[in-house]
């Protein structure tokens, strides 16, 4: 970004320099301060969730780091082992600090994990009810339809009534969730790319179906699909913290932030605010900061509103 | 156009079908009830009378159309806990839960009609920034963290509103409620809000976007010439426009929002049907889980059904596409 101004020298030589569309875009991106900082705020979120066992002064799921002596204490109370808990300890003892960012690490992983499955299979249902078209296309919009009619929520928690507790369950439950709003967003792109010159021409040259949907059609796809997989991805996040908070989404040994405040909630009515509002706020930045960046990218991928 | 509501019927009953065998086989492979039931020091005879007692020692396919040709007489099978038919709990538990829906759904039309109508008519003013700022955090702001946050504020910390349970009824017109009672309108408030908020926001853009949009109108610019008040100009010939596709979006979200009650019942121990449900997964008493979902599979494909008719009696073109396909 800061190239031209760090060397004067070397953007006088050329001043007629051709934008890649990647700079392009990375310009616009950072046209917007909120989306800056929130893309940033999530960056941060992410690393301290990745680098949580080098970072927290203790492994709060290992038994023989936690004690009960320090159970429920009030943010900048000092552990029995010496380090200062900043955010307070929860019923179990634990250091709410470290229970955070542990807690982080399942439910991005979780999040993450049911976005992208989601994304790819309702990415290459969505190519073949455009691509297909007659009946099949009938078909399967039919039950993409069907499926937007129910909340997302209300499908979830229907999946979970039925499919029972567990990692790999809640992910199933969310990619049965939200793969449909990706099939949408495929079709609808896809019927109007393969309406355009470029494909006609693919097929003149004898280009194969598979070919022309997959490495011409696809690529031409991605902006929308990337806007729809962000917003979609935080609110799998929240899904997955709320069906937690309701003691139906993961086990209490895979303490999520969703768990994390459901845990704290028997203590809110006491007073002890800091067990649920703590983790309450690092699941509120992971989201809204995933939605800011996602709004600003809707505005800086839509080509109908360039200036 | 009967043809058209013949296939539509056809299609909902198949839905339903559908997702009977998806609630019904998914829900009795988790989980074992029998062991929630009995007591812990119970003998091998004990949970085998237990067993065949549920029914559960028949194979599951003999189980499901037993399950079906009850649900075909509006017998949806008995609770495991409370020993009482599943469709009459839910019943029960349906008063609380319509009301709450409804008054989170007056909340979002009385607060987000008016600040969505400010926010078009001064697009610019540092308010309605505000107010549109807000919006997004609606939309995104996880339900059940508002209302602990909301238990917090109003309940914890300032003692104005108890933070659970449904208070006094009143009865009004033969409906029983808690909106005819001073001590149930401050039991509902809460709850009501935290539902509300997602459908404030929603009501906040509709009217900012149905305003924005009306202003440039020539009739607008007719009334102005005719030398009308602003004040009338908006209230009367804005205001008419736009409540028409504000009013039939909100009450589309009906349906959702008694979906969404499920959080907000959890959280504020309201006794509606969701709260039912989360304590019937919690306990797998499966028949009034499958009965919780298939009414409200029910409902949500009656709501569509009813919008797809209205459509295509309003929008021919929707019929003929729809025969096209």
């Amino acid at each position: 970004m800061s190239d031209t101004t760090a060397n004067p020298a070397l953007s006088a030589d050329k001043p007629a320099k051709v934008e890649t569309p990647f700079q392009r875009f990375r310009a616009e991106f950072f046209e917007s301060k909120i989306a800056t900082v929130a893309l940033a705020i999530f960056v941060i979120i992410v690393l301290l969730a990745v680098l949580a066992p080098w970072i927290t002064p203790q492994n709060p799921y290992d038994l023989g780091q936690v004690s009960v002596m320090d159970g429920r204490l009030p943010p900048g109370s000092e552990a029995f082992d010496g380090y200062t808990m900043w955010l307070g300890s929860d019923g179990a003892g634990r250091d709410l600090y470290s229970a955070i960012l542990y807690g982080l690490r399942i439910s991005l992983t979780v999040g993450l994990a049911s976005g992208v499955i989601a994304l790819l299979i309702g990415m290459a249902i969505g190519l073949v009810a455009a691509y297909a078209g007659g009946r099949i296309e009938a078909i399967i919009m039919r039950i993409v339809d069907l499926q937007l009619s129910f909340p997302a929520s209300l499908v979830a928690l229907m999946m979970v009534a039925a499919l029972g507790k567990g990692v790999d369950k809640i992910i199933l439950a969310l990619v049965i969730a939200q793969w449909a709003y990706y099939a949408r967003t495929v079709r609808a792109t896809a019927l109007v790319e393969r309406s355009k010159e470029y494909v006609e021409a693919a097929q003149c040259l004898g280009i194969s179906r598979f070919r022309i949907v997959f490495r011409h059609i696809l690529p031409n796809c991605m902006a929308p699909l990337i806007v729809v997989g962000t917003v979609q991805t935080a609110s799998a996040i929240s899904l997955e913290a709320t069906l937690s908070f309701l003691g139906v989404g993961l086990p209490q040994t895979e303490p999520s932030i969703g768990v994390l405040i459901a845990n704290g909630f028997e203590y809110m009515l006491s007073g002890r605010y800091w067990i649920s509002v703590f983790p309450g706020l690092a699941l509120l930045l992971t989201v809204v900061s995933i939605n800011l960046v996602g709004d600003h990218l809707r505005d800086v991928l839509n080509p109908r509103l360039k200036k | 156009m009967t043809v058209f509501i013949i296939r539509r019927l056809l299609q909902a009953m198949l839905v339903v079908f559908m997702m009977s065998v998806i609630v019904f086989f998914g829900v009795n492979i988790v989980g074992d009830p029998v062991y929630m039931l009995v007591s812990p020091d119970a003998d091998q005879a004990d949970i085998e009378a237990a067993i065949s007692r549920l029914g559960l020692d028949r194979p599951i396919l003999e189980q499901y159309w037993l399950f079906l040709k009850g649900a075909a007489q509006g017998d949806l099978g008995d609770s495991f806990i409370f020993g009482e038919p599943a469709l009459k709990l839910i019943l029960h538990h349906m008063p609380a839960t319509m009301e709450l829906a409804f008054s989170a759904l007056m909340l979002a039309i009385v607060i987000g009609i008016p600040l969505g109508l400010y926010a078009g008519l001064y697009p610019d003013s540092r308010v309605s920034k505000g107010i549109m700022a807000a919006s997004i955090f609606g939309f995104s702001l996880p339900t059940f963290w508002v209302g602990l946050m909301l238990i917090m504020l109003f309940a914890v910390e300032l003692r104005w509103v108890p933070a659970t349970g449904r208070g006094d009824l009143g009865s009004f017109l033969g409906i029983e409620s808690s909106i005819f009672t001073s001590d149930g309108l401050s039991h509902i408030f809460l709850p009501a809000l935290n539902l509300a908020l997602l459908k404030i926001s929603l009501a906040i853009r509709l009217t900012r976007a149905g305003v924005r949009e009306a202003m440039g109108q020539d009739y607008v610019k007719y009334a102005r010439a005719k030398g009308l008040s602003t004040r009338r100009i908006i209230l009367v010939h804005v205001m008419k426009n736009i409540m028409i596709p504000v009013v039939t979006v909100m009450g589309l979200e009906f349906g959702s929002l008694i979906g969404f009650s499920v959080v907000t019942e959890t959280i504020f121990a309201w006794p509606g049907m969701g709260k039912l449900l989360i304590d019937a997964i919690l306990q797998l008493d499966r028949p009034v889980v499958v009965a919780y979902l298939m009414i409200i599979v029910l409902f949500f494909v009656l709501i569509n059904l009813i919008i797809d008719i209205l459509y295509s009696i309003l929008d021919p073109r929707v019929r003929l596409q729809d025969q096209g396909a």
